[in-house]
């Protein structure tokens, strides 16, 4: 006689530990194997877009800071670059520079917590901890600069809102010489650890081909080994002014891919990022950073596609305007959204702990997801 | 126990008492004073500062976390299964509770005195199973089950290598009684049997890399026992909130937390004893060497402590530094290699002892 079973239904969020926020997750599973999983999203939905319509141009720039607040400076820079492509302004050499290094010191950021999540997601809390603590060294100097540790407002249309702090400098080179010994650290005490890789090797393997049919950008698309990175293909502000490389996933600890590979990828970024900064920082021009900022914000009649590198991958502006000093509307293509479809695709046949891996790998922001 | 207090006091009431309160003292310390060090050492660990307000160093906070919990409401969800749920903390703390009885503090302090204490305290940790499949069960929680699930598999797996490796050591040793295991490794710390054991010989020395492995194979398997990480698998947090116990509040809570922290102090005692001289010092006693005898017992239980907690140090080492593993690696690493390596120590080392 044939036994009859039954798959269980697990909801995973929106209040669960290691969902990065309130992702919900409808798991459906035989035992601790997956067989389905069901993403539910809109739990922190705040209506940017919408809300962006009834604000003028430079209002709009504090709600980008609240999409994915783990970058806020990268969120702000491809806003303020797509209205001032709409504007046609040039901004001071000056601005430029800060920018590249306010947008690199957040990636760094940025990964320090999605490299930090992940590890703790699978049980290792101390790089988590020393991750968190580096990511406050730079929050401290962003701080010292604009005033905020998170959400900043720092990118203006035009400028930016403060010259940076006469301290910002030093600290910042203090700081690159001080993280490369962070990162050596982080390879000894998890990258290469035994029970990290065999718990992300060869676990949520993305083909490059699926990765690009679903439009994964970032970490994500890199980590399949596809060498795409819009600062130098599509390159934006003065990006193509640096030497800085692209690392790709290569399967070096199972298939090219993977879990690893996408965490692999970013800890590699780190050491990209440190590069631009260290070149960036010696060169800053002297200059106002207000002098090209507009009095009034008016654009012409038209619309305008904008997008940067942001840490999850391409951030995408499209702002519709109609000669008011209104948008009439703001789309914003949201990487970790876009990243996140794949997810059902990934776990499907692994285990309960996959997922958590798996979706640490992914490294969204809910903020973003459902903006 | 009982004779030595009565010796001391003359009283029989006094020494019943103290007899039958001591385990009980000793789990409640171990637990308190075991929340408090994880935190210190995960802090220490973790370059921050750890519980710094309550007291002197932050000393007093798991005493104020004791109180809280005591304070909380005793909330409990709908449609469980009231009856089970409520025993399931007091049978996994009483599991854990009463291998204490039997565990030598010292010669003279030592609850009770059975001559098959090693197999007791198997016997009676591995009943913690079954409180963790009530609470598993009784919380009408997925997340519960599942937890209940992965532990009951886990402990019943790992409970082989243990048994096998336990084996080992009464073939060599020829008693189940705890005391004796300790009182033959007396002296200085070459007569541990991680070391070859005391009798002098060939067999001393073509014993020391299987004693090692051994204690490898023991230590790995008992932190698999007590759910600590990489195995702390039925609780982990991140996948399952809290396993088994994520149902419970307040005082039931704290139960498990009590057994946790009770179990390691339980199974490290059980592997200084197997291995490392049990309650014997390193190095001769202080008593000895002025003539003191009534100080020796007291020593003996410095160095047992000692012990026991340098084992709980190292397994919040571990906690603190490695990743967890997966459900079907840990039961990869206990089937595919543990057990098997296990079975050959058990044979080598019975050749040995034949010999």
């Amino acid at each position: 006689m044939a036994l009859k079973t039954e798959t269980m239904v697990l909801n995973m969020g929106p209040q669960h530990p290691s969902t990065h926020g309130v992702l919900r997750l409808e798991l459906e599973i035989e035992g601790e194997l997956i067989v389905n999983v069901k993403p539910h999203l809109g739990y922190l939905h705040r209506c940017f877009e919408k809300h962006a319509e009834a604000m003028q141009y430079n209002q709009v720039i504090p709600y980008t800071d609240r999409m994915d607040y783990l970058a806020s400076m990268g969120n702000n820079f491809g806003y303020v670059l797509a209205v001032e492509k709409l504007l046609g302004i040039q901004v001071p050499e000056r601005v430029e520079y800060i920018r590249v290094i306010m947008a690199e010191l957040q990636r760094i950021a940025s990964h320090c917590v999605a490299l930090g999540t992940n590890g703790a997601d699978i049980g290792a809390l101390t790089p988590f901890l020393y991750l968190f603590r580096d990511r406050e060294y730079i929050l401290s100097i962003i701080e010292e600069t604009c005033g905020a540790r998170m959400l900043y407002n720092y990118m203006w249309v035009g400028g930016l809102s403060h010259d940076i702090h006469p301290n910002f400098v030093r600290r910042t080179k203090e700081f690159t010489s001080y993280f490369k010994n962070t990162i050596v650290e982080l390879d000894n005490l998890l990258t290469y650890n035994k029970i990290f890789i065999e718990r992300t090797a060869n676990i949520g393997v993305l083909p490059a081909e699926t990765a690009i049919n679903y439009g994964a950008t970032g970490p994500m698309l890199r980590g399949s080994g596809i060498k795409f990175d819009l600062r130098k293909d599509d390159t934006y502000s003065i990006y193509n002014r640096f030497d800085f490389d692209i690392p790709v996933g290569q399967g070096l600890q199972g298939t090219v891919g993977d879990s690893w590979d996408r965490y692999y990828v970013r800890v590699r970024e780190m050491e990209q990022s440190l590069r631009i900064i260290e070149q960036a920082i010696d060169q800053i021009p002297e200059g106002d950073v207000h002098s090209a900022i507009p009095k009034r914000i008016k654009p012409p009649k038209g619309t305008v596609y904008s997008r940067v590198e942001n840490p999850r991958g391409e951030l995408g502006y499209f702002i519709i305007s109609d000669g008011n000093t209104n948008p009439f509307r703001v789309k914003v293509r949201a990487p970790s959204f876009v990243n996140l479809e794949i997810l059902g695709e990934l776990c499907k046949g692994h285990l309960i702990a996959d997922v958590i891996a798996i979706l640490g790998s992914i490294d969204i922001v809910l903020g973003e997801v459902d903006r | 126990m009982y004779q030595y207090f009565y010796d001391l006091t003359g009283s029989v009431i006094i020494s019943t008492l103290i007899t039958a309160v001591f385990p009980l003292v000793n789990v409640l310390l171990v637990a308190l004073i075991g929340v408090y060090l994880e935190r210190k050492v995960s802090a220490w660990m973790q370059d921050r500062v750890g519980p710094n307000r309550t007291g002197p160093f932050g000393l007093f906070q798991t005493i104020a976390d004791f109180l809280k919990m005591l304070q909380k409401e005793d909330a409990t969800a709908t449609d469980i299964d009231k009856k089970l749920y409520n025993i399931a903390p007091v049978l996994v703390f009483a599991g854990s509770f009463a291998v204490y009885a039997v565990i030598p503090f010292s010669s003279k302090l030592i609850g009770s005195e059975i001559e098959v204490g090693l197999f007791y305290a198997l016997a009676v940790s591995s009943f913690v199973v079954a409180g963790i499949l009530m609470a598993g069960w009784s919380s009408n929680n997925k997340y519960s089950l599942l937890g209940a699930m992965r532990s009951a598999a886990q402990i019943v797996s790992y409970e082989i290598p243990t048994a096998l490796v336990v084996l080992a050591m009464v073939m060599f040793l020829g008693t189940l009684s705890l005391s004796k295991i300790s009182e033959m490794q007396t002296a200085y710390f070459w007569n541990w049997n991680i070391l070859g054991g005391a009798e002098f010989g060939l067999s001393k020395f073509l014993l020391i890399p299987f004693m090692l492995v051994g204690f490898i194979i023991i230590f790995i398997s008992t932190l698999a026992e007590v759910n600590r990480t990489p195995f702390d698998i039925p609780e982990a947090e991140s996948e399952l909130v809290a396993g088994y116990f994520t149902e419970y509040c307040g005082m039931k809570w704290a139960m498990f937390m009590l057994s946790e922290y009770g179990n390691m102090f339980a199974v490290s005692a059980i592997v200084s004893i197997l291995f490392f001289g049990g309650y014997q010092s390193p190095f001769g006693y202080l008593g000895n060497t002025l003539g003191i005898n009534w100080l020796i017992p007291y020593e003996q239980a410095f160095w047992f402590i000692l012990k026991g907690w340098f084992f709980i140090f190292v397994q919040m080492w571990l906690r603190w530094t490695l990743p967890r593993l997966r459900v079907d690696q840990l039961m990869t690493v206990c089937w595919k290699y543990l057990i098997p390596y296990a079975f050959v120590n058990l044979i080598i080392i019975g050749i040995i002892t034949l010999l």
